[in-house]
């Protein structure tokens, strides 16, 4: 009885590939091959930014986790990419279903429907949808930061997947879908150039609400944890920010002026926000570090992603600014509240998500909100548009934290996420992989 | 005062420190070495299972006074046995324990010499 059933599901599967093939073919627009060539650039510098995050987050853990903590950024590459294919770019893009809730279209499962589908830009769909897929990818690779060396292997797999379905991928709709309800609130939409609500916002809440709820790690914080690798925490971070051009830059999906203020802007905050940090912590410990250096740059760039498109250099330094200095003052708060965010994954990317979707508000550009004022006959204000931001963060960090409670409670139940003492104890590597990550340290 | 070098595995590290920090024994050296047991250790790479020559494990180093080599020893030994969780009958490769009669022992900073420095 089971089996037949199993076999109606997949035949009606294959019904579904099979009727959805080759509907688009949109032979109207031509090609942009300026646009194009520098969205292909993009998606590849996003995905840059995922080997960059297993070697920022790897070098922050201790030894014996270095290679299960790389693992939680390239298994995302793997999975992820395959549920983007499958359905993700569907959830994301397609038509508002359920009310909204997400989209659909039946033409983007497996992306079938868009072999040769050209977008209004002259941009491929092959390509914005790749690039779109990257976003998907890094964004439960930056959560595995807030429960680092705590988490069993399979059920952190399990947790993505679900995590991607039920809470980035409607996000994703609300916030960049045409017929996204975020996308269209208040004059001109929740401004989220690039992901500040989506990805680190959501990301960052999520991050410590399971942080939270597996408990700390084995020891925190009396004894000290400390990183194994500054050297790889470094690269790493230079890779994110090399790769965060493509992030802010190709999310204008054109090449023309939007990129180039994006890329500006990208720039200015995250060396204000490296800057400051360094000089915040030089006044408090008396020394500048490196890890608080690589630490400023994220926060700059995390507080500049919502806002790259809509802010000048002098308001992407500030944001920057702003960012390190409410990050910081919140790890010191973090500290003293004694929850384990092992690799602050709500430090910085959560809270430089909220300083800079709220406060982008104060440094749009006039062509912006002259653009806004037109849409809704009239003035449209910096007031109204602070409403419409705090109303789209406040949807994200409640929707996000919401279902990520209830789907680390339920995976902790069943398949288990916290890993066990005798595992934890070990480390990642040996428990879960098999492996060890400094092997030619020894002489074997 | 005896010198108490424990080799252990590398994965029962921390269950060790734990169990001696628990017992007051707190100044320990800890060092990555690697060797030839009885073990045949077996190891994962890229999908085949390899046996490497050299066996990575650590090695804990302890200077102690007489009166606390039992409960060092056995503190090690019951936290080091690989099963210790579940049976505690440990199996082979859970690594060894070697005593030594420590002739002199001195802290730099003071200049105190034998039990009074350890």
């Amino acid at each position: 009885m089971k089996k037949q059933n199993w076999r109606k599901i997949l035949l009606f599967g294959v019904f579904v590939l099979f009727i959805s093939g080759n509907v688009f073919a949109n032979e109207g627009v031509e090609i942009d091959s300026g646009a194009t060539a520098w969205m292909l650039t993009s998606t590849a510098l996003v995905l840059l930014m995922i080997p960059g995050l297993a070697m920022f987050y790897g070098g922050l853990v201790r030894t014996k986790n270095v290679l299960g903590t790389m693992m939680h950024s390239f298994a995302a590459m793997g999975v992820m990419t395959v549920m983007w294919i499958a359905v993700g770019y569907s959830m994301c893009f397609g038509s508002n279903v359920f009310g909204g809730w997400f989209g659909w279209n039946s033409d983007y499962v497996f992306l079938s429907g868009i072999d040769t589908s050209i977008m209004e830009g002259g941009v491929p769909e092959y390509v914005f949808s790749m690039f779109q897929g990257k976003f998907a990818i890094i964004t439960p690779a930056l959560i595995a930061g807030a429960f680092a060396e705590r988490v069993n292997f399979k059920g952190y797999m399990v947790f993505i997947v679900l995590w991607g379905l039920l809470v980035y991928n409607p996000l994703c709709h609300w916030v960049w879908a045409s017929d996204g309800f975020l996308f269209n609130l208040g004059a001109n939409g929740a401004i989220d150039f690039a992901g500040g609500t989506v990805v680190h916002i959501s990301a960052g809440i999520s991050g410590l609400v399971a942080a939270i709820y597996l408990g700390a790690r084995r020891g925190y914080p009396k004894t000290a944890i400390e990183p194994n690798n500054l050297v790889m925490t470094m690269i790493g971070g230079g890779l994110l920010w090399v790769g965060w051009f493509g992030f802010n830059a190709g999310s204008s999906v054109s090449s023309g002026l939007s990129t180039a203020q994006a890329l500006t802007a990208t720039q200015a905050a995250a060396a204000a926000g490296a800057l400051s940090w360094m000089i915040i912590e030089g006044i408090h410990q008396g020394k500048a570090t490196a890890l608080g250096f690589v630490s400023g740059v994220l926060a700059g760039l995390v507080a500049v992603t919502p806002a790259a498109g809509v802010v000048q250099p002098l308001g992407a330094m500030t944001l920057g600014v702003l960012a390190s200095g409410v990050c910081y003052l919140f790890i010191i708060l973090k500290n003293k509240l004694k929850y384990d965010d092992s690799l602050d994954a709500f430090g910085v990317h959560g809270i430089g998500g909220i300083v800079g979707a709220i406060f982008l508000t104060f440094f749009i550009r006039k062509s912006w909100m002259e653009q806004a004022s037109a849409l809704v006959d009239g003035g449209w204000t910096v007031m109204q548009q602070l409403g419409v931001q705090i109303t789209a963060v406040m949807i994200a960090i409640v929707y996000a934290g919401v279902i990520t409670f209830i789907l680390v409670l339920v995976i902790n139940k069943t398949i288990g996420l916290r890993s066990s003492d005798s595992s934890e104890m070990a480390g990642l590597d040996n428990s879960y992989h098999g492996e060890r990550g400094y092997g030619m340290l020894n002489a074997n | 005062m005896k010198l108490i070098t424990a080799i252990i595995r590398e994965t029962q590290l921390d269950a060790v420190r734990e169990a001696l920090i628990e017992a007051d024994i707190t100044r320990i050296t800890v060092s990555r070495v690697s060797g030839h047991g009885q073990q045949q250790s077996v190891e994962i790479y890229r999908g085949q299972k390899v046996v490497p020559n050299l066996i990575p494990k650590t090695k804990l180093e302890i200077a102690v006074n007489d009166p606390f080599v039992d409960i060092t020893v056995n503190t090690i030994i019951k936290a080091a046995r690989s099963s210790s969780d579940v049976m505690g009958d440990g199996t082979v490769g859970d690594g060894k324990i070697f005593i030594t009669a420590l002739e002199e022992c001195i802290r730099i900073r003071t200049n105190e010499r034998g039990g009074a420095a350890i």
